[in-house]
């Protein structure tokens, strides 16, 4: 009998720890949300010239590198602001938009999901165009298959795997093959633009129909393949101030540096293209 | 407020301080699945279910489903009554490795999969090279990583079944000349059938809401490895309408299997 309730105290040890695990997370969530709207609000009450205070940006997965670099040289050069990220798929973001999360600007990787904010009146101004982002094949280091154009992976049996349709790297490659009359079987349609890279990155798949920036980002787990039509399929990325914004200007500001020829150059580096 | 469900309740009625609570509870359970009947499109309904592709994701899910509890009942039921039968140095270490899938996030399980059985894997790569298998992007491979997060939920029923069914039974059979695996089989089993029974609905019931490990080992096509939480999760993303609805298939199959597996379910618990 003794055998058998020692181990049921020794999970009960182990449920209690856990949850007090989870309760010290909660608690640590909380106390950082409202720390950080403190600062928010004590900063726009202010009102100085100067710029001030926190902005937080709601941005496409695919900008995380270069727009943290922007975020640290904006903090920089003016003391005092903050720039907050939260980065992530377009849908998503547009979706906790128009569902009420408190943001300042919003930067996305399709006009389709910057459309569902503007939509909903979220938005303040109009949506600019930013950056253009183009379409490359990934494949294994050192393209053992020797793919050289997307019509090298429609009928040999390579495994390639494409964005899910629905999201905006599978949309642009279905564009890019319908233009091209080209029909490819993937193995798997992976449901956003990293999965479908890690695919490759782990030697899963061959090839990989991803974004330019993405092959960037991989460094040299992977080897990008230009082809020529991913010209019919090359996405607007568009950039917007939210009507909720509490601090426009320094809001505005950061929006300016993204457009600037610095912020482009940061951009450009990223394997983004000029709008 | 008087809930009429207490007359026939413990005599003295059940106290408040446990009642709110547990109604509080009950509601939080419920109330997500009523609005989810609430907003569902019901006009649309016969039209977004009558596509084939709805019918390919239910009938993989219920396959794949059903042959990982299979696939969990053949080992998982061995090593459940190796956990609870056999003394060995380092038991309690083995039983935290068997529980490690239910606290792991189901991504992280997917990608461990692909580091153990995957092309380039551990084991993978020789399964490749010597058999020409590979198991991502196929169908088995969804029946493995459901496996994968569906078994412990088997193994930790069945053995706290074990531990709880008189071993003296099993002695008394080997005092009558039974082998151990003869007693494990004729006595042992009889005995803890409610167990399995209860250990194997939950791993189906997790086999059939799994997500995370299944896209990321296997990945996500129509008719081969995708089933209906996939299915849900990528209709989310432009029509959530369509995703409403899938959703309540799969609420609908799973209470169905739920329900009509009742009995032994609750003479289990």
């Amino acid at each position: 009998m003794i055998r058998t309730v020692r181990p049921t105290r020794r999970m009960l040890q182990v449920t209690g720890a856990g949850a007090a695990a989870l309760l010290a997370l909660s608690a640590c969530s909380s106390s950082d949300g409202s720390s950080s709207a403190a600062s928010g609000s004590s900063a726009s009450g202010s009102g100085s010239p100067k710029l001030s205070g926190e902005v937080t940006v709601f941005a496409a997965a695919s900008l995380k590198e270069s727009f943290t670099t922007l975020g640290k040289e904006f903090e920089k050069a003016h003391p005092g602001t903050k720039v907050t990220f939260s980065f992530g798929g377009s849908d998503a973001l547009a979706a906790s938009i128009t569902g009420g999360a408190p943001a300042d600007v919003f930067a996305s990787a399709s006009p389709k999901t910057m459309k569902v904010v503007t939509d909903a009146g979220d938005a303040s101004g109009t949506p600019a165009t930013f950056v253009r982002n183009q379409l490359e094949i990934a494949t294994l280091p050192g393209n053992p298959d020797k793919v050289a154009s997307l019509k090298d992976l429609t009928g040999s049996d390579l495994k390639v795997v494409l964005c899910d349709k629905s999201v905006p790297c599978g949309a642009a490659a279905q564009k890019a093959l319908d233009a091209s009359r080209l029909k490819l079987t993937p193995v798997s349609y992976e449901e956003d633009v990293k999965s479908a890279l890690n695919k490759v990155v782990l030697k899963e798949a061959d090839a990989a129909v991803v974004y330019k920036t993405d092959v960037k980002a991989a460094g040299d787990k992977v080897e990008g393949v230009e082809f020529p039509e991913s010209a019919d399929a090359i996405n607007d990325y568009p950039i917007t101030l939210l009507r909720s914004s509490e601090n426009t200007e320094t809001a505005k500001a950061f929006m300016e540096l993204v457009r600037s020829a610095e912020g482009q150059k940061v951009l450009n580096a990223a394997g983004f293209l000029n709008p | 407020m008087r809930p009429p469900s207490l007359r026939r309740g413990v005599r003295g009625g059940a106290p408040l301080p446990l009642l709110l609570p547990a109604l509080i509870g009950l509601a939080f359970l419920v109330l997500p699945l009523v609005a989810l009947l609430v907003r569902a499109p019901w006009r649309s309904m016969p039209e977004l279910l009558t596509s084939t592709e709805v019918w390919q994701a239910l009938q993989l899910s219920l396959v794949c489903a059903t042959a990982a509890t299979a696939v969990s009942l053949v080992i998982g039921v061995p090593l459940a009554w190796l956990l609870a039968r056999v003394e060995f140095p380092g038991r309690g270490l083995v039983r935290a490795l068997v529980t490690l899938p239910l606290v792991l996030p189901p991504v992280v399980g997917g990608v461990a999969l692909l580091m153990a059985l995957g092309r380039n894997g551990v084991v993978g790569q020789w399964l490749d090279s010597w058999f020409g298998i590979t198991l991502p992007f196929t169908t088995t491979g969804v029946v493995i990583a459901e496996a994968f997060v569906a078994m412990p939920f088997l193994v930790i029923s069945v053995e706290g079944t074990l531990r709880a069914a008189d071993p003296r039974y099993e002695e008394a059979a080997a005092t009558l000349g039974a082998s151990r695996f003869t007693a494990f089989r004729r006595v042992t089993l009889p005995l803890i059938a409610p167990g399995i029974a209860a250990g194997a609905v939950l791993a189906w019931a997790r086999a059939l809401g799994e997500f995370g490990a299944t896209i990321t080992f296997a990945g996500n096509f129509p008719g081969r490895t995708q089933t209906m939480p996939l299915a849900v999760y990528l209709a989310l993303q432009n029509d959530p309408a369509a995703a409403i609805a899938l959703s309540l298939v799969l609420l609908a199959v799973s209470i169905a299997v739920l329900a009509g597996l009742r009995d032994r379910w609750m003479t289990a618990s």
